[in-house]
């Protein structure tokens, strides 16, 4: 087998290459620390592909003009940083409530407000699930290596494709920023997902059809079926309602469309948690120093094992229950306040012991410091 | 007594690198063509970290390379294999990092003050202006000193990891510098 | 051949959603509508399909007319409708791509994606359409309304200064930007015709009567009273070229005000750009 072509990335430039990968043709965005070199690389590397790059006036625009192209077919792409994702919040409703795929990697930084720039956090999490007004639910996934960067950017447009919504990649600075060499996949070495249209006729097409699986297949402007897209609560050809019964239809498709497959969206790494009398939950660049952590407590006789979230939502609670089942105590482990962890308090057994280790100093959690807690919890 | 603090061990299977120096002196050029020297010379894994922001500007900047044979668990340096200091304030402010019998190369001709007798120590500086014409290429002549000193990587690999990247016009300048830090480690390997 | 009635219906039914029924959102004597039929026409006389047009709106009165129309349509959220139809143009440059919109929302809240879209001169037909209030949340001040003049939010009279839609679109940068009113019918489909067939950012401002809260606030009369006024207060750009500020102080010039068949496209632009990186 010939070798594949390896490249020294950062974890942004991994997120491009991805992003390529599962058909992106057009970017928008608003440059930002720490997630600019997305924006930078989608500028150097689409107009070779044919593709587009626009950089937009701020990033309500660029997330307004993605949605824009996504309902003419195409695969989309923004980048942004906790001041930009906060400014696209209204949008991320407008493309829940139209069904539109879009992803968006949003590379966090310390916040509130401007906060930290140039530094760490984890703070957007539950941003990614509530961040816009109004019911729904949401995708968000982390991944934690620049390998990573590039399949979990594959996967996220996948996810956006196939379950017609927004999807977030959680990044932060640490993992936007670090460089790995990572082998580059070449074509058929994962899934690509693309879009569902309609094979109806356009007379009997309905933009928001109910289906099996809740999902409406979705042409492209300018292939016949002219429907109407709107922000308003509408009923299954898109026109507005106020209709109490439609407005019920319409709201539960957009949560049960994700939530009756939360066990397609979610993945995770569970590592020695069998045995385990204290077991780690993390996500993004933090899982790594759990893994360190787990592999020298190991080595030094303690049952420690480790829980890795790479889809954060849809929330896999039965699944945290399953992980923690043999164990006393879960050390979840964040750069912010405490935020995933009020999920795992939702659903661990009373008997076991929540502990939490957090940073919010725009520093990364070192595996030193979960050793410590180990040796209080232990 | 400590239920685990006091049994564990930093993992042997990383080997962490620091290049530490004030902003300006490319200490992330450097940490970058390291690792695509590394990338060439075999499948190790690396991952590469470096301070942004105000902090990457003047005073003491670094960048972390950690090379493993395994899968690189936390990407930064948890206790650091070679340190190379290119400044006093960095070499002050990194010592600490280092491993007890770690590997310490320090640019000589601006630094003096020396923490330890266990040092390999270089006038990378000086050298690149007296014998390649520009101190810009100090770092690199430090880089063909790494190379010289832990053979990570191949002295043919790094001199085309940094060509590579290196402006138009430089080549020759480079070369030279890759070959004089390799030779003049070289000579006061121990 | 004089157009009759049965051909007028006809183009309305070609261009209207059959699925959509009627009355309208808009108060009996809306100026919309006349703005609506003005467009339809104008398309028809173009001979666009339907399907290769995209009518991007916002929020407000004038953003629910995608809807009434058998195009693609996109009812998007307030202010943002030209950088949407940004990314409906940029990404598919074959589209006819039409934005609806108002003084509120394309100047307060969109104020800066209008500026944009005019200064990257992208090939979208902006219709503005200026009722100098807020008509769907009740008649509050605007950025057109005129100082003094009374709103539900500026209960005493206007102390804020207005924008000059057209002034502002010419010097950020748009090359095709016209006014015409809800009562010049004839001109009004002229220019956004012309508007249409232009390549490259245009601005269709229309000056409409919203009877129901500015002119009742502002003792204005019913809709026809108020169509009287913008006949009485109109002066053709011809006419204005010669008058004072002073004298046109309060009034509408309108028709062509400014055109530049110059200054490159956007998309022209990028595509160009994309040819000479392409496989690189």
């Amino acid at each position: 087998m010939a070798n594949k072509q390896k490249k020294l990335l950062q974890g942004n430039g991994a997120c491009v290459e991805g992003a390529i990968y599962a058909g992106m043709t057009v970017y928008a965005g608003y440059p930002i620390t720490p997630s600019t070199e997305i924006a930078e690389g989608c500028a150097r590397e689409l107009p070779k592909l044919g593709g587009r790059f626009i950089q937009m006036e701020d990033e309500i625009a660029s997330i307004a003009a993605i949605i824009g192209a996504s309902v003419t077919g195409r695969k989309v792409l923004t980048g942004t940083s906790g001041p930009g994702y906060s400014l696209m919040s209204e949008l991320f409703g407008y493309a829940y409530m139209t069904e539109t795929p879009i992803v968006v990697v949003n590379v966090q930084r310390g916040g509130p407000s401007t906060g930290l720039p140039t530094k760490v956090g984890q703070a957007d999490t539950m941003q990614a699930r509530w961040g816009t007004h109004g019911d729904y639910n949401a995708i968000a996934i982390a991944p934690s290596t620049v390998g990573e960067c590039l399949t979990e950017t594959i996967r996220a447009f996948n996810l956006a494709e196939r379950f017609r919504t927004p999807v977030t990649v959680l990044l932060d600075e640490v993992m936007g920023h670090m460089r790995e060499i990572i082998e580059l996949p070449e074509k058929g070495d994962h899934e690509v997902f693309d879009r569902v249209k309609p094979t109806v006729p356009p007379e009997e097409f309905e933009a928001f059809a109910m289906t099996d699986n809740l999902v409406s297949p979705m042409p492209s402007y300018g292939e016949g079926y002219r429907y109407n897209v709107t922000g308003l609560t509408h009923d299954v050809k898109g026109f507005s309602t106020n209709r109490t019964d439609e407005t019920i239809q319409k709201l539960d498709k957009l949560f049960n469309k994700i939530e009756h497959f939360t066990d397609e969206i979610f993945k995770s790494r569970v590592e020695l948690v069998e045995d385990a009398d204290v077991v780690f939950i993390s996500y993004g660049t933090v899982s790594r120093a759990a893994l360190q952590a787990m592999q020298i407590a190991r080595k030094a006789g303690a049952k420690v094992g480790s829980i890795q979230l790479y889809t954060i939502w849809p929330f896999d609670y039965e699944m945290i229950k399953r992980a923690t089942k043999n164990c006393h105590t879960v050390v979840v482990a964040e750069m912010n306040m405490g935020q995933i962890c009020h999920e795992i308090q939702k659903v661990l057994d009373p008997s076991k012991k929540l502990e939490t280790v957090q940073r919010y100093d725009g520093e990364i959690i070192t595996p030193m410091e979960l050793l410590e807690k180990l040796e209080e919890v232990l | 007594m400590s239920k685990i603090l006091d049994k564990i061990e930093i993992p042997t299977d990383r080997f962490e690198i620091r290049l530490s120096g004030s902003g300006g002196q490319g200490m992330i050029f450097g940490s970058v063509v390291l690792c695509e020297a590394i990338g060439q010379s075999g499948d190790k894994s690396v991952v590469q970290s470096q301070s942004y922001g105000p902090e990457a500007r003047g005073g003491a900047s670094k960048a972390d390379v950690v090379i493993s044979d395994d899968e690189i668990y936390y990407p930064k340096a948890m206790k650091l294999d070679l340190l190379l200091a290119m400044t006093q304030e960095s070499l002050d402010k990194y010592y600490g990092d280092l491993k007890d019998h770690g590997t310490l190369i320090v640019d000589t001709s601006l630094i003096t003050e020396l923490p330890t007798e266990d040092y390999y120590g270089l006038e990378f500086t000086r050298l690149a202006r007296n014998e390649v014409g520009s101190i810009v290429v100090a770092t690199v002549m430090a880089l063909g000193a790494i190379c010289a000193l832990t053979g990570l990587f191949s002295k043919e690999a790094l001199t085309e990891a940094v060509l590579a990247r290196a402006p138009r016009g430089t080549e020759d300048r480079n070369k030279k510098a890759i070959d004089i830090g390799y030779d003049e480690a070289m000579k006061i390997k121990k | 051949m004089a157009t009759t009635e049965k051909q007028k219906s006809d183009v309305m039914l070609k261009y209207l959603r059959p699925q959509k029924s009627f009355p309208s959102v808009w108060c009996p004597g809306c100026g919309n509508g006349i703005v609506m039929g003005a467009f339809i026409r104008a398309v028809d006389k173009l001979g666009y399909t339907n399907d290769e047009v995209a009518m991007v709106s916002g929020i407000g009165c004038t953003s629910r007319m995608p809807v009434y129309l058998d195009f693609n349509s996109l009812h998007t959220a307030h202010g943002r409708a030209l950088a949407f139809a940004t990314g409906v143009k940029f990404a598919e440059p074959k589209m006819k791509v039409v934005v609806i919109t108002g003084d509120g929302d394309a100047l307060a809240i969109g104020g800066n994606h209008f500026i944009h879209a005019c200064r990257r001169n992208i090939d979208i037909t902006c219709i503005l359409i200026n009722n100098h209030t807020y008509g769907m949340t009740g008649g509050q001040g605007s950025p057109t309304t005129p100082a003094d003049a009374l709103s539900t939010t500026t209960p005493y009279g206007n102390v804020e200064k207005h924008f000059d839609p057209c002034d502002l679109a010419k010097s950020a940068g748009a090359t095709y930007v016209a006014r015409g009113t809800v009562y010049h019918y004839p001109q009004l489909e002229k220019i956004i015709t012309a508007a249409l067939e232009h390549k490259g950012f245009s601005l269709v401002e229309v000056i409409a009567n919203c009877h129901t809260y500015y002119g009742r606030l502002n003792r204005k009369g019913d809709a026809p009273a108020m169509l009287e006024q913008f006949k009485e207060n109109s002066i053709t750009t011809g006419k204005a070229k010669n008058m004072e500020a002073s004298e046109l102080e309060g009034k509408f010039v309108i028709g062509k005000i400014h055109e530049d068949a110059v200054k490159s496209e956007f998309c022209d632009e990028y595509q160009k750009l994309v040819e000479v990186q392409k496989g690189k």
